[in-house]
């Protein structure tokens, strides 16, 4: 999917280059892929049908039963609520399929405005770790200061503290501040990540010493050759911090719960989870509001699926 | 190459080989010369880590021992009488049993379910970016999603999972409202939302084997089954020390989704050690003794880290 888009806006864009050539690099490339995946079916299952038709049929399986919990979300979000709470289950609904789940949701609810609190906290807290994380590595890599060993082993021990343990001393603290309700006390206590700043520095360190002597050498400062030499080759890593920060403080339930009050401050997670309807539970709409809550970190998924794959796949780690 | 980069990057490597890793004393190649500009790069990450880990780490510490309260500001010292009340307080000890339990039958699941995921898909059947998106897309939904959809397929009388068993002449099952079952239903949850990130881990470690050792087993006349006990799973092991380390850590802090299926019951039945301390701060409003049985958490999860880090050891020398 991904590489469907910017095979058709790469040359569109650029202008510049044959298109041809382009497009044949990109079916030899697609053929060698084919190749190496027959082979590697071939080397791991066998030459011959049974274990292909095995290996489809179990995760054939798996996928389905993986699926059916969300579909089956999806189908009864759009159904009535008589049809959704009909005892024999139905999976026809025999009102037949209707929306009105979703218009309820979105014209009562605080969901719109909880998605809008998830994407400024989520943002915030993204853009305020990746650049002290990034600082603070390239500083643990290449900078030569006193305590710079201690402190990066402190910020090795910080791993082992789960934050969960803090939510009483912090909340505490985020009343003497009088920051308790307010998104930024939301915010500003996931900002503290010492895993990315260990993966950062790993990064840093494999970048050869040699790229930056040559800026300095031309006279450029310590700060000049961290942005202007050092982040442009950090993309990568960037990237996949960026989305590994990002998921992590969208999908945030127990600090943001903790520290919210009010419904209009409260995040995505939060307000789904503690708001329920006065009607007692209706499940059309409860299923509804549960997708709407799903479709933004979809989408985002659906958009960056390489980038997030590869950044999990390489820097990935710490559970939720 | 510098001595910290003994490893290939695509490896994840645990936190605790992290540690060793430093420490790069005599480094060949140039070093740049001793200046102050590193306390103005750390500056920024040291303010937040200060203010925001290492102080209520110190606070935290100081509450546990005194009685203070959520609604009252007077507070005054009280030794160690939170950590006994808590040592000696039953539910303590049952919210940390069922904490081990949801440990030990969630991981195993996670972990096995994971890698057959991961090798199926790796061994280059067709239709990847299906697959991968179906294992991997209930990680990126928000607990509270998850446990609305789960919620609703549990329940009684119309719930998809009973109405199937009705269908089949089987008798309901109380799925989050009978004691001996609700825990296990909450792993089934958990399994379904989590494991995509294992899954992740593994099919990036799965990527990493060479082709030519599995060439040489076909060579040697091994069968499917003798290169996958053989190659692939004797291949795996640092993978899955990593994973199991991370699971076990993730497993002991679980709250969320049991807080929004069950809120710990019925009867206690499970409540996690997290709610013990939720339950104690915010709707007891007892801090200092929250804080107190933080802090017993806090040296669980400290000694889990360090037997792996010394099993990690002894495996290496």
């Amino acid at each position: 999917m991904a590489t469907s888009t910017t095979a058709a806006t790469a040359p569109a864009g650029s202008g510049r280059e044959p298109m041809g050539s382009d497009v044949d690099a990109r079916t030899r490339a697609r053929a060698q892929k084919k190749r190496e995946a027959e082979h590697l079916r071939t080397l791991t299952l066998g030459p011959g049908r049974k274990g292909r038709v095995a290996a489809y049929t179990v995760v054939a399986v798996l996928a389905a039963l993986w699926a059916l919990p969300m579909v089956w979300a999806v189908l009864s979000s759009f159904k009535s609520e008589a049809d959704v709470s009909a005892a024999p289950l139905q999976l026809w609904p025999e009102g037949g399929w209707t929306a009105d789940a979703y218009r309820n949701v979105l014209a009562a609810g605080d969901i719109p405005l909880w998605i809008w609190n998830s994407v400024l906290v989520s943002t915030l807290v993204t853009v305020i770790t990746v650049i002290i994380s990034a600082l603070a590595a390239y500083a643990f890599s290449r900078q030569k200061f006193r305590g710079r060993r201690w402190l990066f082993v402190l910020t090795i021990a910080a791993l082992m503290v789960p934050p969960q343990i803090l939510i009483v001393p912090l909340f505490d603290q985020m009343i003497a501040l009088r920051l308790s309700d307010t998104l930024l006390g939301v915010a500003l206590p996931q900002v503290v990540m010492p895993l990315m700043v260990i993966v950062m520095k790993n990064f840093f360190d494999q970048i050869p010493v040699e790229l930056e002597e040559a800026a300095r050498l031309d006279g450029a400062s310590d700060f000049r050759v961290f942005f202007s030499v050092v982040l442009p080759l950090s993309r990568s890593i960037l990237t996949a911090v960026s989305i590994f920060v990002f998921i992590s403080a969208w999908n945030n339930f127990l600090w943001p719960f903790i520290v919210t009050n009010s419904p209009e401050i409260m995040t995505i997670p939060v307000g789904l989870g503690t708001v329920k309807n006065a009607y007692g539970v209706q499940y059309a709409s409860e299923m509804a509001s549960a997708m709407i809550g799903a479709l933004p970190l979809l989408i985002v998924f659906m958009l960056f699926q390489r980038h997030i794959i590869r950044g999990f796949a390489t820097s990935g780690m710490g559970g939720q | 190459m510098t001595t910290t980069t003994n490893s290939p990057a695509s490896t994840p490597r645990p936190p605790a080989a992290a540690g060793t890793s430093l420490a790069p004393r005599r480094r060949p190649g140039k070093q740049p010369a001793p200046s102050r500009t590193g306390y103005w790069f750390l500056a920024p990450y040291l303010f937040f880590f200060a203010v925001f880990l290492v102080w209520p780490i110190i606070y935290g510490l100081w509450m546990s021992l005194t009685n203070r309260s959520l609604v009252n500001d007077e507070s005054s010292f009280a030794g160690f009488a939170n950590y006994s009340e808590a040592l000696t307080d039953p539910q303590m000890w049952s919210s940390l049993g069922n904490t081990l339990f949801f440990t030990v039958i969630s991981s195993v699941p996670l972990i096995l379910v994971s890698f057959a995921m991961a090798y199926l898909v790796y061994t280059g059947l067709k239709g990847q970016w299906l697959w991968r998106l179906t294992f991997f897309a209930p990680f990126l939904l928000p607990v509270s999603v998850v446990t609305a959809i789960w919620a609703f397929l549990f329940t009684n009388d119309f719930g998809l999972i009973n109405g199937l068993l009705d269908r089949f002449g089987i008798s309901q099952v109380g799925w989050l409202s009978d004691e001996q079952v609700a825990m296990w239903s909450i792993a089934l949850v958990t399994l379904w939302w989590t494991v995509g990130f294992n899954f992740l881990l593994y099919l990036s470690a799965l990527q990493n084997i060479p082709d030519h050792l599995y060439e040489a087993a076909q060579l040697d006349g091994a069968g499917t089954w003798r290169r996958l006990f053989s190659i692939t799973l004797p291949m795996m092991k640092s993978t899955t020390g990593l994973i199991v380390l991370l699971q076990a850590l993730a497993s002991l802090k679980v709250f969320d989704q049991i807080f929004l299926l069950t809120a710990g019951g019925p009867n206690g039945a499970t409540r996690s050690i997290l709610q013990y301390i939720y339950d104690a701060g915010f709707t007891g409003y007892r801090l200092g003794y929250a804080s107190a049985t933080s802090y017993i958490f806090f040296a669980l999860i400290v000694l889990v880290s360090l037997a792996q880090m010394w099993f990690a050891k002894r495996k290496d020398s």
